[in-house]
């Protein structure tokens, strides 16, 4: 018996979504076939890892990562130009936390300030994130798309209870859009369809299925972004097309693994390299089932996903 | 090729007997062509039957354990690609690559031993140690085998070596821990084949490329051994999801026999942190063995949770007995606590109530195996089920004060609560766990 080959050839494809000024931007997205398996498909763009950092200094942060940041955190510019020209980043993901009602309410007048003074700084594709507060992010990301506007950003995340005004204004100013919706294919089409239907091209959006660490929960969104790629490409669903996020560090560096001390466990090993790890393996998995766009924290943890990126391609 | 339900039936001795289980032979038929069961359980079926069926009615990819006793690590098997298919049945055996002459040998088969550790009520742990030929020389080779086969009692062992004439007192030498030979080339197959089926042990077939890899398990079958592992020669990470892919498919989809049997994917790398990256790859990606080459305990944690993940049920989430466990040794005035019976849930905060030292009751309640806040959300940990929950398992009687923790995510609950059960004072927690030992610290 001899060996052929098995390949598949599917009918539809997942969108390629460009981000970022012209002559610094990135594209993601883009391939025929499921991740990596350029053998039977296209697979032109590598995904792109992104820097999270904040509008106030990071005190939530464990130590391992908040430390890295400790000169810069104090103040966005800073911190924005410290991971474009010291840590070399590709893109950076703003979140404006300190928006939050619970986490110092400041205006959206404020974020917007600080939007511009981010964007005059760096020269790399910028990702603006709210602080997941339902009516909060309706208008600060809107005031953050207008502050944006020109610079052809990622907004985001529009959800079912706020995504009208999101929308409007991501379509005004001309950016690409995050629709997150909660660890469920059927309501990540569902938002997708309400999304296109308010006239907003599928062609700008992305998806975020919403994440989750390894060990609290990884399986299911892996399971879900795998879902929904199959859903993109082999039944050519096209409002399964857009490509994904993976929110990495947020979900990461908030579990007891990337927190406890090599003291307090001693079975679980050093904290540095299993928090760092614990980022990397998230990042990756969440790569292999489909993310295209990855929102990280730990420079080493991005330095070892990128290597293994560089292996994938 | 597969055969059909029909063509099954024809080949059975149709005596509707039942003793298969099934109320006639054609019903076993069908269930037999759809895989799932096995024609052992028939017990007469002709040894004429047997040869015609046993082919077609063996899985799609050979199942068989890698090592021996309790801790062995049974692999292939598989039926599906993805795992919300169905479910990924056989986690990927972790083995650690060790040279012969290390001084660390030794220390490194204990540390494998004693890698187990407790994760959402399993236990994990490095499965194999692959004994690396470095000497070259025969009898370095053999003692090392034997020293990681006592250092090392419940773990499987990998001779990796390819030279016949090296390996044979080796694996003689521990044939009673059914050692997986690593590997047979097409130049060493007539020899290795031979070692393999005098001790009745499993052999890697190494090959470049998926063509040459499947003429060289037919050639190693043809010689009459039939637990065979796949190595085929992928280093890169992208090598090695291409390679896996097309072979899990090629056993899968196309019945392709050649194929037909578990992986294994060597992913060591200089730096460990990227290893353990290549190695989640290889992990998520079929692999059956993934050899890496250090046993430092966060990377045994992180791949191990990463294998439990892809490998846990999606239909059914892990989940613990409706109880009210005692933690320590409570009295009548410890606290009481409630959560839901998803198990990390119920591993996390047990764990965490441990830490404190303080003695404590934690009532875990049945909400279909899911977590805090999504049982809340599904409407299955809402103040009038918990109140029932307090009322049907007879907590009151356990405490002298009538106080119940809710976890702190749920704090929305308490005034409902307090509303439905009578006497009862509700407490709020932390929101999360690692809190749970200084707030039981402080309440005391
Ligand atoms: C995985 C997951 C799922 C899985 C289920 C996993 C499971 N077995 O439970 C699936 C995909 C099925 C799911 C479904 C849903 N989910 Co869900 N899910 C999650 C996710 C990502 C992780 C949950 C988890 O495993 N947490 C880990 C466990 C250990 O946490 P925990 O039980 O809360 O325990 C912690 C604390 O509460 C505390 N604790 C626990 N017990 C106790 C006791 C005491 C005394 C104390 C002091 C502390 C304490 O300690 C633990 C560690 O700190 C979360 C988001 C997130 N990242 O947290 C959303 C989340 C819980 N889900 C949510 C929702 C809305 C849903 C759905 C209703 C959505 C839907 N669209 O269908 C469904 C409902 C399910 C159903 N059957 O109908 C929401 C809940 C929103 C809210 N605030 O109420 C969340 C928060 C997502 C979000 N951001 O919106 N979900
Ligand atoms: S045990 Fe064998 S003979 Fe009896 S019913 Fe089942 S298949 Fe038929």
């Amino acid at each position: 018996m001899s060996f052929v080959v098995p390949k598949e050839s599917f009918g539809g494809k997942v969108l390629a979504v460009d981000f970022g000024k012209e002559g610094s931007k990135l594209t993601i997205g883009g391939e025929t076939t499921l991740p990596f398996l350029a053998f039977e498909g296209e697979v032109p763009n590598r995904p792109v890892v992104a820097y999270e950092i904040q509008d106030c200094a990071p005190e939530d942060w464990p130590e391992t990562v908040q430390s890295i940041y400790k000169d810069v955190s104090g103040d966005p510019v800073s911190w924005a130009k410290y991971c474009q020209e010291t840590l070399g980043a590709k893109a950076i993901a703003l979140r404006l936390v300190s928006t939050h009602p619970d986490r110092g309410d400041r205006s959206a007048e404020a974020a917007a300030q600080t939007i511009k003074d981010v964007l005059a700084a760096i020269n790399i594709p910028l990702i603006i994130l709210g602080s997941n507060h339902i009516e909060k992010d309706a208008t600060v990301l809107v005031a953050a798309a207008e502050a944006a506007s020109g610079y052809n950003c990622i907004i985001g995340k529009a959800q079912e209870g706020n995504y009208k005004t999101i929308v409007a204004a991501a379509l005004a100013h001309n950016h690409k859009l995050i629709a997150m919706s909660e660890l469920d294919i059927n309501l990540a089409k569902q938002l997708n369809i309400l999304i296109t239907q308010m006239g907003f091209d599928k062609e700008k959006l992305i998806t975020d299925p919403m994440c989750s660490a390894l060990g609290y929960g990884l399986e299911y969104t892996y399971s879900v972004m795998e879902r929904i790629r199959l859903a993109g490409l082999a039944q050519n669903d096209p409002t399964m097309q857009p490509p994904i996020v993976g929110d990495v560090g947020m979900y990461v560096w908030k579990v007891k693994e990337t927190v406890a001390s090599g003291n307090d466990v001693p079975e679980w090993g050093e904290l540095e390299e299993r928090s760092i790890s614990w980022e990397t393996v998230t990042a990756t998995s969440m790569m292999l089932s489909g993310s295209n766009l990855l929102i990280m924290r730990h420079p080493r943890a991005v330095e070892n996903v990128e290597k293994t990126i560089d292996e994938l391609m | 090729m597969a055969l059909t339900g029909v063509q099954i039936f024809k080949l059975l001795p149709k005596t509707n007997c039942k003793k298969c289980g099934f109320p006639t032979c054609l019903a076993f038929a069908m269930k037999l062509a759809q895989g799932g069961i096995e024609l052992s359980a028939c017990p007469d079926v002709s040894d004429e039957a047997k040869s015609a069926l046993g082919e077609a009615s063996a899985p799609p990819i050979r199942s068989f354990a890698l090592g021996t006793g309790a801790t062995a690590a049974k692999m292939g098997g598989e039926n599906v690609m993805f795992r919300h298919e169905k479910k990924f049945v056989n986690p990927s055996a972790i083995a650690v690559n060790i040279k012969d002459n290390d001084a660390n040998l030794a220390a490194t088969a204990e540390a494998v031993a004693g890698s187990e550790i407790d994760r959402v009520g399993q236990k994990l742990r490095i499965d194999a140690i692959s004994i690396e030929c470095a000497s070259g020389d025969s009898a370095t080779y053999e003692a090392a085998a034997k020293t990681v086969a006592e250092k090392a009692p419940g773990a499987a062992i990998i001779l990796n070596c390819r030279d016949a004439a090296v390996i044979e007192a080796a694996a003689k030498a521990i044939a009673d821990r059914k050692p997986l030979l690593y590997a047979a080339t097409d130049e060493t197959a007539e020899a290795m084949a031979a070692i393999a089926k005098a001790n009745g042990l499993p052999l890697v077939a190494s090959a470049k490329g998926l063509d040459a890899l499947s003429a060289l398990t037919e050639k190693i079958k043809g010689l009459g051994v039939e637990d065979i592992v796949l190595e085929s020669g992928a280093e890169s990470a992208k090598e090695i999801i291409e390679h896996n892919t097309q072979i899990r498919r090629a056993a899968l989809k196309k019945s392709f026999k050649p194929l037909g049997y578990p992986i294994i994917n060597s992913v060591i790398r200089d730096d460990s942190i990227l290893e353990t990256s290549i190695a989640s790859v290889a992990i998520a990606k079929y692999s059956s063995i993934v050899v890496i080459s250090s046993v430092e305990k966060w990377k045994n944690l992180v791949l191990f949770s990463q294998r439990q993940n892809l490998y846990t049920d999606p239909q059914v989430p892990m989940q613990v007995e409706q109880k009210i466990y005692e933690i320590g040794e409570p009295d009548k005035k410890a606290p009481l606590m409630i959560t839901t019976n998803f198990s990390l849930t119920y591993f996390i905060v047990s764990g965490e109530i441990e830490n404190s030292k303080v003695p404590s009751r934690l009532a875990v309640m049945d909400c279909e195996g899911l977590s805090v806040l999504t049982a809340w959300a599904a409407g299955k940990f809402t103040a009038a089920k918990i109140a029932n929950f307090v009322n049907e398992s007879g907590m009151a009687d356990m405490v002298e004060v009538k106080e119940l923790i809710l976890p702190g995510q749920v704090a929305i609950l308490s005034g409902a609560l307090e509303d439905k059960l009578e006497g009862w004072k509700i407490t709020i927690g932390p929101r999360e766990a690692n809190a749970i030992p200084t707030f039981l610290k402080g309440r005391e």
